[in-house]
């Protein structure tokens, strides 16, 4: 029997996610991936795969699968109570044939990545085998009875967390800090809810999305109109849009790759995985982050 | 190109705000033709060109060194040998809201149809969705806003109009976009390559059907 993984259960929201497809915005194709690439990576180092490799993520747990075959698997991420198998989390996991992984509702953070080594071989769509949840490229969105197949192609051996000098992507405890970088249209609102307030996540977040509950934030006076009349602006996952209603709005892996609304604020890279952990009810507040020296206009005077 | 400013987009991007809607293909050529290793991406859109870098391969004020510089010595137009093969799409000018279009307008049907069918396009960037082009080049005559409320679903092929852009739905989803007609064209299709019929700067050509 060709060497699969069976899925018997798949939560909330289970999806195939690799590292997604960069540098195809001017197609109008969004990245898509993983929501914390931090902890896809450190999955596959753990099976001995390419970083980029395809795995599971898996949201407030749930995924139960069954491996057709002996396979080595890793889970990092949210961590989540697991029965199939002695072994634990951020971890190379040696699984037997047959064997049954059941992840249960992780106590703390929201998303969980399992790896296998050789990596999920579903078709890969414009070099990724990510499920881009918002225009339906790659594969369909995991559900029980479906079958993955597994790949060959590795990179190394299996190794531990400690082998790698990797602890696994750190949840935070308590109020998350976020650092945030000034984004192109700052200057148009009033400044403090966004620095001050704590932003609680709302439950109609997903991966095009982070919405946050707070203090309204306002355009300044002489600004309503710019906002109003925006065209569409070019995107990132990690910038902060202002929609009419002053909650913001974090860009996740699988948002447009244009939008409407102005952006304030953008964080880093690093800390969109943070981000990705942070469920609905989960508190959080932004802290400054430079964005090296600002010219406010540069060029011919326009 | 009569002038621009540079915008800070967090740390691995600058958006660059043009002053003319006819200065961002320019401006987005000029970026893709100098090319730089540290640039993973120059992104469109209808005011702004977003610049997209690896930032440990270089700094932002170099970044922005070298965005001044290419757009200083950039183009105005786009030279006719950079200028991709025309896409010609042929419309079936049944679109649920022409009547309204051309009641507001102050127009006939026909002259809608003559007028949106004759005039010049290009794709000045995607968007929405994969393989959606936002046309430059609509008669402003027929600048009209989007629908308040978007449909919940636009079929695949429907040709629309909002604000000063046409475009066609690559597949189908919500829109909120006014439907003029429809087109048998397969904007976006994966087993080809490039997978886009209408990527930044290909000339379209609208033909009623």
């Amino acid at each position: 029997m060709a060497a699969m993984i069976e899925v018997l259960a798949s939560g909330p929201l289970a999806t195939v996610q690799d590292l997604g497809r960069p540098g195809l915005a001017e197609l109008g194709v969004s990245r898509s991936g993983a929501a914390d690439r931090a902890a896809l990576r450190l999955a596959n180092r753990l099976v001995g795969n390419d970083e980029s490799a395809a795995g599971i993520e898996i949201t407030l747990g749930g995924l139960a699968i069954r491996l057709t075959t002996a396979a080595t698997v890793a889970c990092t991420g949210a961590r989540c109570p697991l029965s199939g198998h002695p072994g634990g989390w951020n971890a190379a996991l040696s699984c037997p044939a047959g064997t049954v992984l059941v992840l249960g509702p992780p106590a703390v953070g929201l998303r969980s990545y399992l790896a296998v080594r050789g990596g999920l071989a579903v078709p890969a769509v414009l070099g990724s085998r990510a499920t881009d949840t918002l225009s339906g490229l790659g594969p369909a969105v995991l559900g029980p009875g479906q079958r993955l197949p597994l790949g060959s192609a590795t990179a190394g051996p299996p190794g531990t967390a400690g082998d790698l000098g990797h602890p696994g992507t750190e949840l935070p405890a308590g109020i998350a800090r976020l650092r945030l970088a000034t984004g192109p249209r700052a200057e148009w609102f009033e400044p403090g809810p966004l620095p001050e307030a704590a932003w609680q996540v709302r439950p109609d977040s997903d991966r095009i999305g982070t919405r946050l509950a707070g203090p309204a934030l306002r355009l300044r006076p002489g600004f309503e109109q710019c906002a109003a009349e925006l065209p569409s602006e070019p995107t990132l996952p990690g910038a902060v849009q202002v929609p009419p209603d002053g909650q913001p709005i974090v860009l996740g892996p699988d948002a447009p790759v244009t939008g409407g609304y102005p952006v304030v604020g953008v964080l880093p890279e690093a800390d969109l995985d943070v981000l990705a952990q942070l469920r609905p009810g989960a508190v959080l507040r932004f802290v400054s982050a430079p964005t090296g020296p600002r010219s406010a206009a540069s060029g011919r005077p326009r | 190109m009569t002038g621009w400013r540079l915008l800070p987009y967090g740390q691995s991007a600058v958006l660059v705000e043009l002053a003319s809607p006819a200065d961002v293909l320019p401006a987005r050529n000029a970026l893709v033709a100098q090319g730089h290793p540290a640039v993973l991406a120059v992104v469109p859109a209808a005011r702004t060109v977003l610049v997209q870098i690896d930032p440990d391969a270089l700094a932002m004020a170099e970044l922005r060194a070298w965005i001044d510089e290419c757009l200083r010595t950039a183009d105005a137009g786009v030279a006719a040998a950079d200028r991709p093969e025309p896409v010609e799409l042929a419309v079936r000018y049944d679109g649920a809201d022409l009547d309204s279009v051309a009641r507001r307008c102050g127009l006939s049907v026909a002259e809608v149809v003559r007028r949106h069918s004759t005039a010049e396009y290009t794709v000045q960037f995607c968007g929405f969705a994969p393989g959606f082009g936002y046309l430059s080049g609509l008669d402003p005559l027929l600048r009209l806003p989007r629908l308040a409320s978007p449909r919940p679903l636009v079929p695949a092929g429907s040709v629309a109009i909002a604000g000063e852009f046409t475009g066609v739905y690559p597949r189908s989803s919500p829109g909120g976009w006014l439907l003029l007609g429809s087109t048998d064209a397969v904007l976006f299709d994966l087993d080809r390559d490039p997978p886009a019929l209408l990527r930044p700067g290909t000339p379209v050509r609208l033909h009623p059907a």
